[in-house]
């Protein structure tokens, strides 16, 4: 006898097309800068030309008369009411941070700072206004470069009495994880290897192409802002901590988001005033900024100094790591800005078993814009210094790259293991995703390439990057928060509600912008609950809809929010087992669920959960005391991190009589354990490294000698076109992750924190023969041309020659 | 105030518009065509792009008064999709090969796709990145994009053939 088997194939591991596409590739998206609301009146922001300066005058008569204008406010006009901008995440007890109000009372501290709002009845007529302020300011020395900031040189806010805001440090031998640095560096000067090195972590732009944009609708009960933002429940929340309006009463909305990478998690300014101007003028208002507005005033990523000591035997085994970074948090202390560079704290030992590490992180104000998360989020910072070493380490020793790192790292069947900085690894099998990219590389061919052009003197030289990376992701196990100091828990929430019509309604309290949950969301759904791909919606991003929740960072929306949904699945499953028992008159111990069915065991006898779904909507038939509904919700707060890891090869030409820098190719083994949507997850890796390769060759936010952001356009800040990438050849390994039902890890920023050193790497790898140790970044062609000018005169002497003289 | 008359999305519209007013300003605020995005004021990221009777154009970079009298057409006339209708075959391509991620360049890369294909049909993997150099797009590292037009062109050639 056949059975026919309709039930749905697994959807678990398809390359399902996104349920977004249809509704953004047609033109019907809703972002809000859409959004018109009747009698909605539009803010334009009066912002300053200095880094720092004392406010002496604004005269708004002009702009008030102004026909269209509707009001103008300084921050003589705001109350208490108007809240402040919250840092969440205070490294250290004794951390220095100025208040952030949304307009400063009568000192700016950047280029760029809000210190007036025009309202109008058209977007226009408040620009043109907003050209009418006229501020009187008398310009204060500002601090500009970190390292002369650090040093106190010019104070970036003199109340405070210092730049540093806050010293955090961890030391293994302390914290009884690992050995003494110390020892072990001063063991290896003797008898070892010690590398020294500075790198410089360039600053950089989120550049997320959809410029920031907020409305706020103050009629009605519930007073209602739509924001182009990532974290739609943290800014619901820090509302209702600073602005005096209950959370109940406020209903925050992420609608269709144009990408964030990180630079979208913040509070901002721009949004607190547009709450407070609609509150006191009782009407909608609108504010979306223009790139400019987003390059000076959104906060920007990286920008630090890290100077690094890695101790070694002659062997290559690693003996030791010490980290000191300076971090720039720029004028504030942005959400978690203090914290970016803390988070890399866990990861400077990346895949590798060191016995002893010291890590210490000075964060600094500056009068330049703040900082904060960008993709990656401290962890490329430790990624790119330690593959760096590594790969310098390898040369110092004369030993392949490949070897020394294997002699280091944490071997596949020694999983799970506790590292020097305290996490616990799960899984991994750096050896497989290694000999995999090694093999689709073509690492042997390019390797005799490039021997064959060293050979000949070619001009163009050939180099091959290596990164080995590990990550930690999934932010975060909230006991692990707490034990940091930051203001809230790292769990996520989800619910699903059984429809009357057998549709299933799953509800995240992640927040999608551009990362396909409602695709990846319903193929677990689809699986767990065996119905049909097409029959889940998934709801996310709206206060009022998705009640709970922490939103989208940190590579957590699948291995955070995606546990707590597979546990609301089962607790539906779990629910409707009484019921269909009920309905099937046999006892909730036979009762069997398989691929959507409840089965009686040995019989035929069976319901589909749509079915159940439907008898508990009806309730016509449901004994006494049982509750009419199977819907249900978990919060999951992960116990771990999650670790992806990967190898990531890079070949480069380096045009050695230009500087000129040629992608030639670029292969990744990324393992991401199990994987839900490969389309998906392939994507995040293409975006993620292409900015990631765009931090090590293209881009650089640079301020004058005043202040003011030279790169502060697209013109400038040189976001990488289609032209200046190649295909790139992604692959995968699978070592499942052991800390979630899925067996998943996260995958949102894997390619940009790998990225960076296997490029930078490759860049050298070309020019080491020249005596070249270090190239900036972004490694320009003017910068490649100079390194490898200087590395020849260092060789033949002639530098010394001159610096005699 | 100045009047201008032209068809958008095949529609023929008049109206009465401020001499600066951008073309990406009109479509938006005066039209409702918001499926055309602006991100940038300095005319560098596409996202704008639309097409001016038959070409590629970025609709931040012209007033609406230069429109008039021409023929404009939007991501949102790009093919009648309306209630489930098909496609135009680069929307299709974008969406088979994933070539979009939050959606916010992709208006603008499919218009400026389209032009390309009218260009050149059968375009190299190079000519293809250089044709798209003028829209930004800053989630999908362009593989995807690539791949779409390539896609694309290919199913166009099919469809002479
Ligand atoms: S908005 Fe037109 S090019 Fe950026
Ligand atoms: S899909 Fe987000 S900018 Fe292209």
């Amino acid at each position: 006898m056949t059975v026919t088997d309709d039930r749905p194939a697994a959807e678990i591991g398809k390359d399902r097309r996104r349920k977004e596409d249809r509704r953004l590739i047609t033109g019907s998206s809703r972002y809000t800068d859409n959004i018109v609301l009747p009698g909605m009146l539009h803010l334009a922001m009066v912002r300053s030309p200095f880094a720092h300066a004392k406010i002496t005058a604004i005269d708004t008569s002009e702009a008030k008369q102004a026909s269209n204008v509707v009001a103008v406010y300084t921050a003589a006009d705001l109350d208490e009411s108007a809240g402040v901008l919250i840092n969440a995440w205070p490294i250290t007890p004794d951390q220095k941070a100025p208040v952030h109000a949304p307009l400063p009372a009568d000192r700016v501290s950047f280029a760029g700072e809000i210190v007036a709002v025009v309202v109008a009845r058209s977007a226009a007529a408040a620009r043109d206004a907003a050209e009418m302020v006229d501020v009187d300011y008398d310009e204060l020395p500002a601090a500009l470069d970190l390292k002369d900031a650090v040093a106190d040189k010019v104070l970036a806010h003199p109340d405070l009495g210092t730049n540093k805001s806050a010293l955090w440090i961890f030391d293994s031998k302390e914290a009884g994880t690992g050995g003494d640095v110390e020892e072990a560096i001063s063991a290896a000067r003797s008898d070892g290897v010690v590398i020294e090195r500075e790198f410089r972590q360039n600053r950089l732009i989120p550049a997320f192409m959809e410029p920031r944009s907020v409305v706020v609708d103050p009629t009605g009960e519930q007073l209602t802002m739509w924001s182009a933002t990532q974290v739609p429940h943290i800014v619901r929340f820090a509302l209702a901590a600073t602005t005096g309006v209950p959370e109940s009463k406020i209903r925050v909305i992420a609608p269709d988001v144009g990408g964030g990478f990180g630079g979208k998690l913040q509070v901002t300014p721009e949004e607190w005033l547009a709450w407070w101007i609609a509150r006191q003028l009782h009407k909608p208002v609108k504010f979306t900024e223009t790139r400019s507005e987003s390059m000076m005033a959104a906060h920007h990523g990286r920008d630090q100094w890290q100077k690094l000591t890695l101790a070694a035997t002659k062997e290559g085994k690693v003996t030791g790591l010490k980290v000191e970074l300076t971090a720039d948090l720029g004028s504030y202390v942005a959400i978690v800005g203090g914290g970016v560079p803390v988070l890399g704290a866990f990861m400077y030992n990346a895949i590798y078993k060191i016995p002893a590490y010291h890590f210490a992180c000075q964060t600094v104000l500056t009068n330049k814009t703040w900082t904060d998360a960008y993709r990656g989020a401290g962890r490329p910072e430790a990624t790119f210094a330690i593959e760096r070493l590594m790969s310098d380490l390898a040369d110092e020793l004369g030993m392949d790259p490949f070897e020394l790192r294997e002699k280091n790292w944490i071997k596949h069947e020694e999983f799970p293991f506790t590292t020097v900085a305290g996490l616990e690894y799960d899984s991994g099998n750096y050896e497989a995703a290694t000999a995999s990219a090694k093999e689709f590389f073509g690492y042997d061919e390019l390797r005799a390439e490039q021997a064959r052009r060293r050979d000949s003197r070619d001009p163009v030289q050939l180099g091959i990057g290596i990164s080995t990376f590990t990550e930690m992701c999934g932010l975060a196990p909230s006991r692990v928060l707490g034990s940091l100091d930051y203001g809230a828990g790292g769990w996520e929430h989800a619910s699903v509600r059984m429809l009357a019509t057998g549709k299933v309604e799953v509800v995240t309290g992640t927040s999608a912008h551009g990362q396909g949950h409602e695709t990846a969301f319903s193929q677990i759904i689809a699986d767990r609950l065996g119905v049909p791909f097409e029959d889940v919606e998934v709801l996310h991003g709206d206060t009022q809809v998705s009640v709970k929740g922490l939103d989208t960072y940190g590579s957590r929306s699948l291995v955070v929010g995606g546990e707590a949904l597979v546990r609301a699945a089962d607790k539906v499953v779990e629910k409707a087992k009484p019921v269909a028992a009920h309905l099937l008159e046999a006892s909730v111990d036979d009762i069997e669920f398989s691929a959507g069915r409840f089965g009686v065991k040995g019989t035929d006898a069976g319901l589909s959960i749509q079915e159940v779904a439907g008898a508990v909507f009806s309730a016509h038939n449901l004994p006494d005391g049982m509750e009419p509904s199977i819907d249900a919700e978990a919060t999951f707060d992960p116990i771990n991190f999650n670790y992806p890891h990967g190898t990531h090869l890079c070949a480069v030409e380096v045009d050695t009589e230009t500087g000129q820098i040629k992608m030639r190719k670029y292969t990744c083994v990324d393992d991401v354990g199990n994987i839900i949507n490969p389309l998906i997850v392939e994507g995040q890796v293409h975006g993620g490294l292409a900015q990631g390769i765009a931090q090590a060759l293209f881009e650089d936010a640079v301020f004058d000698e005043r202040g003011t952001l030279v790169s502060g356009s697209f013109v400038d800040y040189l976001v990488p076109s289609a032209a200046d990438l190649i295909s790139f050849d992604a692959h995968h390994a699978s070592t499942p992750a052991t800390t979630n039902t899925l067996g998943t890890k996260g995958v949102g920023e894997a390619g940009t924190i790998a990225s960076t050193p296997a490029v930078v790497n490759a860049v050298l790898d070309a020019v080491r023969q020249f005596g070249v140790k270090d190239i900036v970044m972004p490694c320009s062609p003017a910068r490649v041309y100079a390194a490898i000018a200087a590395g020849r005169a260092v060789d033949t002497g002639s530098a010394s020659e001159g610096a005699d003289q | 105030m100045t009047k201008i008359e032209l068809t958008v999305d095949g529609s023929k519209v008049s109206d009465d518009v401020e001499p600066r007013m951008l073309l990406v300003q009109f479509l938006r605020e005066k039209l409702g065509k918001t499926g055309t995005l602006i991100g940038c004021d300095t005319s560098n990221c596409g996202a704008c792009t639309v097409h001016l009777d038959g070409h590629a154009v970025k609709s931040c970079n012209m007033l609406a008064v230069q429109a008039d009298g021409s023929e404009v057409t939007t991501i949102e006339g790009l093919a009648d999709t309306y209630d489930g209708g098909e496609l135009h075959p680069m929307q299709a391509a974008f969406h088979e090969c994933h070539a979009l991620q939050c959606g916010f360049c992709t208006p603008g890369m499919i218009m400026r796709s389209v032009d390309l294909l009218g260009e050149n049909p059968d375009p190299s993997e190079q000519e293809i990145r250089e044709g798209l150099e003028g829209n930004l797009c800053r989630c999908t590292g362009y593989h995807n994009i690539v791949r779409a037009v390539q896609t694309a062109a290919a199913a166009g050639k099919g469809a002479q053939a």
